[in-house]
């Protein structure tokens, strides 16, 4: 499989911190591709970089060849890329449904084309909720859903970007055994159903190790391993850093 | 695009029925005021699109409706102008000084905007006295009362009372269109979560510099109509205090919603005339006292306590006005995402 994202040196520094050191790795077109590592390791540091919230010190990251360092961070959806937030990041005081279709924002006809496609984006953001079910509180406010929900509503709208490049930070964060395997399924049919190639950052170990075509694992901000689940978890430098028994 | 329900229809079809009647049934004073209702409406519906929408508090808009007052009172008095041609230029005027303050407001956020903008509304006055060839200065300009055009059967009064309520309308109109469907959702998702929105394509200068932008537009179509009605404008028309009110306004009203507009421009413009007569010593006590009782009893403002005491009478969920889910309180603003 070509790479559709090719991380290169990243380095960024915060004042004297090192959060990513020469931090390198490819993410394959149409795979699952997990992202671990130990808290502090850099992993939301490095969506934050693929996404131009943060400007790193030095290195590349190219999407299907093209530099995301040129590009500001309201281009970045435009790319077809979208992500999701380690902290629930909702329009909290907007419905589901308009948060999903904040998600659309990009895709937005200009001009005269834009006649029409708010009825459009519209029926496309309920088939999104739907699959999700979540199209019964479309027209809840996103504010007091429980959190489950809110994670859901979340991908509902990084979907609603259809994107190529999906980033998901820590998406079982909080969730109950059965919603973990439950994400996992969905996850998978996700990734088939539209499409897209997925990078995920996660600590659940079980639901990486099922879903992940390849993992990444970061620590102290460097590359630590980087293969299939089988050769990852059998590598005695991830065990000793991340792993334990897994 | 998501259609006007019913409710909302009807709601304005009343509004507009009122307004049409209301010169015939009241006293004549009472229709000069109500023509500063219109200016203040339009005005506050400005802050309402820029700080409810768009989370961006502005304590300068006094400075806007300046600015347009002044383009009205000077095309009048020194090149004779008619009004009608006044007000639009007032608007433009006004609108490309709202985008350049923009530009400038991108770079603050919270009470350093707040702050900023409040000191356009502090120096406007004395940048009326020291331009006094231009503007007049301490003295200010006499402008021509305004009269019906022949032919129509209503005083000067009454025609400027409709004018000034059927552009009220149409800016109604064009705001309601502008903030629905993606434009409003930018505006608010902005508001609510600027890095979320910023990571979902909306451009954050962009939309908060239109937003600015159409403020301003409604700030000085609104100081054209403050500046009309008496025939006279002087610094002392448009002081800091004006700035004030109308985010006073803008919060009695119900900073949530249109209708917040139209209730504010009245509250603003009553409550100190009902102060006054309550209480001919101190009316400022009864204005800060009525104030503070709104605020702790009605939070999301006049508007907004309406529609919770709608929701109990029918025992169904509050309906939203011409923009749905704006919120109440303070604009939530989400710092950067933690690192791990």
């Amino acid at each position: 499989m070509p790479a559709l994202l090719t991380v290169r040196n990243l380095t960024i520094r915060f004042g004297g911190i090192t959060a990513l050191n020469d931090v390198s790795f490819d993410v394959a077109e149409g795979h699952i591709t997990g992202l671990i590592g130990p808290n502090g390791a850099g992993k939301t540091t490095c969506f934050n970089c693929i996404t131009r919230l943060y400007q790193p010190t030095s290195g590349e990251v190219l999407f299907k060849g093209e530099d995301l360092l040129r590009c500001v961070p309201q281009q970045i959806a435009g790319k077809r890329i979208a992500r999701t937030f380690q902290n629930v990041a909702l329009f909290d005081h907007m419905s589901v449904l308009e948060n999903a279709l904040v998600g659309y924002h990009t895709r937005f006809p200009v001009g005269l084309a834009a006649w029409g496609a708010e009825t459009a984006a519209t029926r496309e953001a309920m088939d999104v909720l739907d699959r999700l079910g979540l199209a019964g509180i479309a027209n809840r406010p996103a504010h007091g859903l429980p959190f489950g929900l809110r994670k859901n509503v979340e991908l509902a709208r990084a979907l609603m970007v259809r994107p190529e490049l999906l980033l998901l930070d820590e998406p079982a964060a909080g969730l109950s055994h059965d919603e973990v395997t439950a994400l996992g399924d969905t996850i998978k049919r996700i990734a088939r159903d539209f499409s897209t190639t997925v990078l995920m950052v996660e600590h659940h170990m079980a639901l990486v190790m099922r879903i992940s075509d390849h993992i990444v694992v970061l620590a102290s901000g460097k590359t630590l391993a980087d293969g299939p689940p089988d050769a990852v978890r059998a590598n005695p430098a991830v065990i000793e850093a991340y792993l334990g028994a897994v | 695009m998501p259609r006007p329900n019913a409710g909302l229809l009807t709601r304005v079809a009343i509004a507009v029925a009122v307004i049409a009647i209301l010169p015939w049934v009241v006293p004549s004073f009472l229709v000069f005021d109500l023509i500063y209702v219109a200016a203040y409406t339009i005005a506050i519906l400005g802050l309402i699109i820029l700080t409810g929408m768009n989370g961006q508090i502005s304590l300068g808009h006094g400075a806007f409706m300046a600015l347009g007052g002044y383009v009205v009172a000077v095309l009048a008095h020194s090149a004779g102008w008619p009004y009608w041609i006044g007000v639009p230029l007032a608007a433009i005027a006004s609108g490309v000084a709202g985008l350049l303050i923009g530009l400038v407001a991108l770079r603050l956020a919270g009470v350093y905007l707040a702050l900023a903008t409040f000191s356009l509304a502090v120096a406007t006055p004395s940048f009326l006295k020291h331009y006094k060839s231009i503007t007049g200065g301490f003295d200010g300009m006499s402008l021509q009362p305004v009269q019906a055009p022949a032919g129509v059967p209503l005083g000067g009064q009454q025609w400027l009372y409709y004018v000034a309520w059927a552009v009220a309308g149409v800016v109604f109109l064009l705001s309601a269109l502008l903030v629905r469907g993606q434009f409003g959702r930018a505006l608010r998702a902005l508001r609510d979560n600027p890095i979320a929105a910023v990571s979902f394509g909306v451009n954050p200068y962009f939309y908060k510099t239109a937003a600015f932008g159409w403020s301003a537009v409604l700030a000085g179509i609104a100081g054209g109509f403050y500046a009309i009605p008496t025939a006279y404008v002087s610094p002392d028309t448009f002081t800091f205090a004006l700035s004030i009110t109308l985010l006073i306004g803008a919060v009695l009203g119900g900073i949530s919603t249109f209708w917040g507009a139209l209730v504010g421009g009245i509250v603003v413009e009553f409550l100190p005339l009902v102060a006054q007569q309550i209480n001919a010593a101190a009316p400022g006590v009864v204005y800060g006292v009525a104030l503070i009782l709104v605020m702790m009893f009605l939070p999301d403002g006049i508007v907004g306590g309406l529609l919770r005491l709608t929701y109990r009478f029918r025992r169904a969920p509050p309906q939203p006005a011409l923009e749905s889910s704006t919120p109440s309180a303070a604009p939530v603003t989400v710092g950067p995402q933690s690192r791990e």
